[in-house]
């Protein structure tokens, strides 16, 4: 019997598309984080970092009555920007950029706040302008922290299930991911692809976990050592 | 000629003071910052360097204002020509020596000299975490003279080397100074080296106002 490999692949899109707006934006957030002596951060750190204590399907309801086409905002996605964020890939990728945006943010931040600050102003007094500062200096040095967003996000967001299920539904080939087409297969109580499907994500988490725990190594060797 | 009149409010292990400096720095000379740990000598070199804000004031280096309080001019730290050798090196750990130096240096900076100049030609490959203090001391130095910069900003730079390596590092500053005369300002605690490096001295006194002046060192040791 032929195993359906669609799946994968939407999982596969999914992860890559989410992973790359999400470190578009956790970058700039995580360095302003990092950085602010705000008394307010708390605030934003609480509201970003949500979705690890918060179960999907909430998210994935509330998204559901806000962008549906029956409200204003829904209206606005499907309608004026050709976005609709219900049953749809768009609308997955959405939910997905808020369920792993803090699985990047948290080594991300973590690796700006151990950055040594006068490595930053040092290159000020070079002349180099803070984006040059950031692309030279900054993230080559937070290289480990980088990787360990990129991998996290990515596998977080190829296991992503409840808020995916909730706003996109089980469309063949559209929304249905891996993690649900395991959940459908197991429904049907058709095991063999559901182990195929299983078995891969497992493989392709643990190789993740462990190119992160190899990269945190090497940096474990060379720490304070220049 | 570096004109610098500002002041700044701090707060100190005994309590809130202002820092009130203002000095004429005569120009391509070394000129020591001397004063007790916590009277405000590294807050000084990082308002001269645009990474900190005086209250008031003014900073005038040969007739540019880099800072002025009533102007409403504060000069980011790229637009001011400094070189600034921090107290713990602060080299990029991501660059090579000659890549630290390179990244440092514009247009009409050789950096095969630079290397010569400091005696790092060997070291050019490396990478900072393999060196000694005394050669990252030298990177840095170096690093930042390969700017080009207006005037040199020292904070306490042999500080944690042994007394074999300052002297060596000392004599390395003067040969520099005497190759390429930068007005340089050097924090320092030690009265040996203010003596045998600087040509004036600025004292600043810890209190509720820090009382500073300039004058010549007369004798040397």
């Amino acid at each position: 019997m032929a195993i359906e490999f669609t799946p994968f692949l939407v999982s596969l899109r999914l992860s890559f598309t989410v992973t790359a707006l999400v470190m578009a934006v956790a970058m700039p957030v995580a360095y302003r984080l990092a950085f602010s002596r705000s008394r307010w951060k708390f605030i934003a750190e609480s509201v970003l970092t949500l979705p690890l204590v918060m179960p999907p399907t909430v998210l994935g309801f509330y998204m559901l009555l806000a962008f549906s086409r029956n409200s204003p905002p829904g209206r606005i996605f499907s309608d004026t920007l050709g976005l609709p964020l219900v049953f749809s890939f768009s609308g997955i990728v959405a939910v997905s950029c808020i369920y792993s945006f803090p699985f990047a943010l948290q080594p991300l931040k973590a690796g700006f706040e151990s950055l040594d600050r006068a490595i930053i102003e040092a290159s000020y007094t070079l002349g180099k302008s803070k984006l040059e500062t950031f692309v030279s200096v900054v993230l080559p040095n937070i290289r480990p922290s980088l990787v360990t967003a990129v991998a996290m996000c990515f596998a977080h967001t190829m296991g992503e299930f409840g808020a995916i299920l909730m706003i996109g539904g089980n469309i063949p080939g559209v929304t249905r991911v891996a993690s649900i087409a395991v959940y459908d297969k197991v429904e049907q109580l058709d095991y063999f692809p559901a182990h195929v499907y299983s078995v891969l994500l497992l493989a392709l988490g643990i190789s993740v976990l462990m190119v992160v725990h190899h990269v945190n190594r090497r940096r474990g060797e060379r720490h304070d050592t220049y | 000629m570096i004109h610098i009149n500002v002041a700044k409010k701090l707060r100190g292990a005994r309590g809130p003071f202002t820092l009130a400096v203002n000095a004429a720095l005569p120009g391509k000379n070394i000129i020591a910052l001397h004063g007790a740990s916590g009277s405000g000598k590294t807050t000084l070199l990082r308002m001269i360097a645009g990474l900190m804000k005086p209250d008031e004031g003014e900073i005038i280096v040969d007739g540019e204002a880099w800072f002025d309080a009533k102007r409403r001019i504060n000069r980011p730290p790229q637009e001011r020509r400094i070189g600034f050798v921090f107290q713990e090196y602060s080299l990029f750990p991501n660059m090579t020596v000659r890549e630290n130096l390179a990244y440092a240096a514009n247009g009409d900076t050789n950096v095969g000299e630079l290397l010569e100049l400091v005696e790092l030609g060997k070291l050019a490959d490396c990478y900072p975490y393999t060196l000694s203090g005394g050669q990252k001391q030298r990177v840095a130095l170096a690093r930042a003279i390969a700017r080009g910069p207006k005037i040199l900003l020292l904070d306490e730079p042999f500080n944690s080397l042994d007394p074999a390596m300052k002297e060596k590092l000392q004599d390395e500053i003067m040969r520099l100074h005497r190759h390429n005369p930068i007005t340089t300002l050097l924090v320092s605690h030690d009265i040996s080296e203010i003596r045998r490096l600087s040509s004036h001295v600025i004292t600043i006194e810890p209190g509720t106002t820090s009382f500073f002046s300039t004058y010549p060192i007369v004798a040397r040791a």
